[in-house]
């Protein structure tokens, strides 16, 4: 008995010494709840994630916050206080990033989002986001009006914050490029017809239509558009990039263009695109592991922070231990000056006063052509 | 604006009104036999939505497998309460498998018909069979023990109903939307307007429904024991009306109502778990249009609102939800100050 005892003390000491050498990494992903699409194919890719960066072993702690930011808020500060990791991975949705990041501050611990989210200028300090902004986004859309003699656009998006955020966008980098707005409606992912939109909008005439939804809600004001024999150009935004489009838009979406990171459409680059060699490597393991044709914008994200992690844990282990406040500013200090960096998602440049960071290398335009989505050059 | 966009916008509010109005008068059907304000009747329509499009699909719908833990929550309600009396366990296993029985029959119906791609008709008559048997459920498992409770405590229930069926129906459904093929692909150039088939089979439905339910209250022995019980509980029970039955029937005469509703709305747009709610909500504007009360009254108060919505999505889209919610306000202080009463709780 007491053998056992000193045995069992020996080995929870010696898990112990080594637990606090190992890199914690606290991952709060929405893994149920109404936006459980989203976090699902993120944890199919953290389950992918190496055990050893640079000779150290790694510790993914997951856990699910439910779609909740209140439950995403315990995740956190269970991450800070027990398991005191040295990065947090998360949250998945925007809710959920925001309510973490001032813990993250509180602790001194850098923050990796996976979703798009704007943080008070004292939070920006450990806050760096995986997803793309607004602005890389909205530059090849831009472009390629620009380039086809489009003047004139109507803009029908969400009453939310991502039609908000893109229409600042849209207005900021179009008024650049000559392009005018103008016609501007709303709608509700939940509406029963976007009808009157679409009449208004058909009747102001623009050169070309900006239609800013997600997922399978981008279909309905499409079609809108269509039946009120709008024969412009539509334009869809990245939220939009998934088969869901196509399958409940059919023949009324064809011909379309959608904005999209490189990571969905790997093997269609062209070899000149930076990110073609990393998308193809994201997409080849993780549909090794999912199952073919499972590859997911928000999965590729997470794979991106396997890639942050690779370069910035090494410059980070020089200068501290992990486990220690001073680990915890120094990977925040190298993340921060990694420089330019290769994502399966585009091209990473986060400098001191930018966290978002993406250059306009990034987005790829595709054009719906017999309901697949083609990179259009 | 001209004639042309007023005509086209006007098209579009009263499809949408009919659809508003068959949920207004299930909301009002069963406030009126049951004094439950009945906020997830707008489950029903994403429920009925989506279980035609997984059938549309070849795959069994999570319908199937939602309405058989809902059966069997009842039954385990029934045993336990059943238990407490000491009831004959033969008593118990008669009235286990009365519950059973349908949801039981139409879930096997459903797992053996699904992968045959049936013709568009007979899925939705399918669809309407694994929806309905929820709204007796629903009443048995959270309504029927609390019956003369006040107005309020109902309330909250529903609520918690609504919640619960939103939870579920992301659970059973997931979270992708869905949009169904419409019944009648046909298109009719009227001047200016395109009248779909579609919109033809909304306005056909919503008024055979109308003259049904007529017929029902008027004709039938079951719809006058409805009214009875909507005039006067006490004195329907006095009568030999049971109360519960009442209930029961009522609501699954809702959830019937919801599952149509679903059926018409889905092919003009995209249907996710959590729609309804908006759409039964809209449903629940035009009912208090009617003061809970009146049927007609419902109907002229829900194509109101799809008026109402249509005319102000062009106007001024980003208030959209705005204005129509926002419209209930001036009808409650006229209803307040026609007919003041005095509540007792």
């Amino acid at each position: 008995m007491n053998l056992l005892r000193k045995t069992l003390a020996a080995a929870a000491a010696l898990l112990a010494t080594t637990a606090f050498a190992d890199v914690n990494i606290g991952v709060t992903i929405s893994l149920t709840g109404p936006a459980s699409g989203l976090g699902i194919p993120v944890g199919n890719q953290f389950k992918l994630f190496p055990k050893e960066i640079a000779g150290e072993k790694i510790n993914l702690i997951v856990l699910d916050d439910a779609s909740d930011p209140g439950k995403g808020v315990t995740n956190a500060r269970r991450f800070v206080t027990q398991d005191k990791v040295d990065i947090i991975f998360g949250g998945s949705i925007t809710v959920v990033s925001a309510a973490v990041a001032p813990i993250a501050l509180e602790s001194k611990t850098p923050q990796l989002s996976i979703a798009p989210v704007g943080v008070p200028p004292e939070q920006e300090h450990w806050m760096f986001r995986l997803p793309q902004g607004f602005s890389v986004m909205a530059h090849p859309i831009v472009e390629h009006m620009k380039k086809n003699g489009v003047k004139t656009v109507g803009f029908l998006g969400y009453t939310d914050a991502y039609g908000e955020l893109w229409l600042k966008e849209f207005i900021k980098q179009g008024e650049a490029a000559g392009i005018k707005v103008t016609a501007t409606e709303r709608f509700a992912r939940t509406d029963t017809s976007a009808t009157p939109q679409a009449l208004k909008l058909v009747s102001a005439n623009p050169d070309a239509m900006l239609v800013v939804a997600s997922g399978s809600g981008a279909a309905m004001p499409h079609k809108a558009l269509v039946e009120r024999g709008y024969k412009g150009r539509i334009y869809q935004t990245h939220a939009a990039a998934t088969p869901d489009l196509v399958r409940i838009g059919g023949r009324d979406v064809e011909g379309s263009f959608v904005v999209s990171g490189p990571a969905v459409v790997a093997e269609q680059l062209p070899d000149s695109h930076p990110s073609k060699a990393v998308a193809v490597d994201f997409v080849t393991k993780y549909e090794a592991a999912v199952g073919r044709g499972m590859r997911n914008q928000f999965a590729a994200h997470a794979y991106d922070a396997q890639i942050v992690m690779e370069k910035a844990l090494p410059v980070a282990l020089k200068k501290a231990r992990p486990g220690t406040p001073e680990f915890r500013a120094a990977l925040r200090d190298a993340i921060e000056g990694m420089g330019r960096t290769i994502f399966a998602h585009g091209v990473m440049n986060w400098t001191k006063d930018d966290h978002w960071g993406y250059t306009n290398e990034t987005g790829v335009l595709l054009k719906v052509v017999d309901g697949k989505f083609v990179v259009e050059r | 604006m001209d004639a042309t966009i007023a005509g086209i916008l006007a098209l579009d509010g009263l499809t949408n009104g009919a659809v508003y109005a068959l949920l207004a008068l299930a909301t009002v059907l069963v406030f009126a036999v049951t004094r439950v304000i009945f906020i997830p009747q707008g489950e029903f329509v994403a429920f009925a939505a989506l279980t035609l499009a997984f059938l549309q699909m070849g795959q069994v719908p999570g319908t199937v497998w939602f309405l058989l833990v809902m059966a069997a929550a009842v039954v385990l309600q029934d045993l336990a309460a059943g238990w407490r009396q000491r009831r004959p366990a033969a008593r118990l296993a008669a009235q286990a498998a009365r519950t059973l029985a349908f949801p039981a029959a139409v879930s096997l119906l459903t797992m053996w018909l699904a992968p045959m791609q049936l013709p568009m008709l007979a899925q939705a008559a399918l669809t309407m069979a694994l929806v309905t048997p929820f709204g007796s459920l629903l009443y048995r498992l959270a309504y029927e023990s609390l019956a003369d409770a006040s107005v309020l405590v109902l309330l909250i229930v529903s609520v918690g109903v609504h919640f619960a069926l939103v939870g579920l129906g992301l659970f059973f459904f997931g979270a992708e939307g869905f949009r169904n093929p419409s019944f009648w692909d046909q298109r009719w150039q009227l001047g200016p307007l395109t009248l779909s088939g579609q919109t033809l089979f909304i306005f056909a439905a919503s008024f055979g429904l109308i003259v049904a339910l007529w017929l029902f209250f008027e004709r039938s022995l079951a719809g006058k024991a409805l009214r009875a019980t909507a005039v006067n509980r006490l004195g329907a029970r006095l009568m030999g009306i049971s109360s519960s039955s009442a209930g029961r029937l009522s609501f699954t005469m809702a959830a019937f109502i919801g599952a149509l509703s679903g059926l018409l709305i889905g092919p003009t747009t995209t249907i996710f778990y959590d729609t309804g709610f908006l759409i039964g909500l809209k449903g629940f504007v035009a009912a208090v249009f009617a003061g809970l009360a009146s049927y007609p009254l419902a109907l002229v108060g829900a194509l109101g609102v799809g008026l109402l919505e249509a005319y102000g999505s062009f106007w001024a889209s980003a208030y959209k939800e705005v204005i129509v919610f926002a419209a209930i306000l001036p009808v409650l202080l006229w209803r307040s100050l026609r007919d003041p009463h005095h509540e007792d709780h």
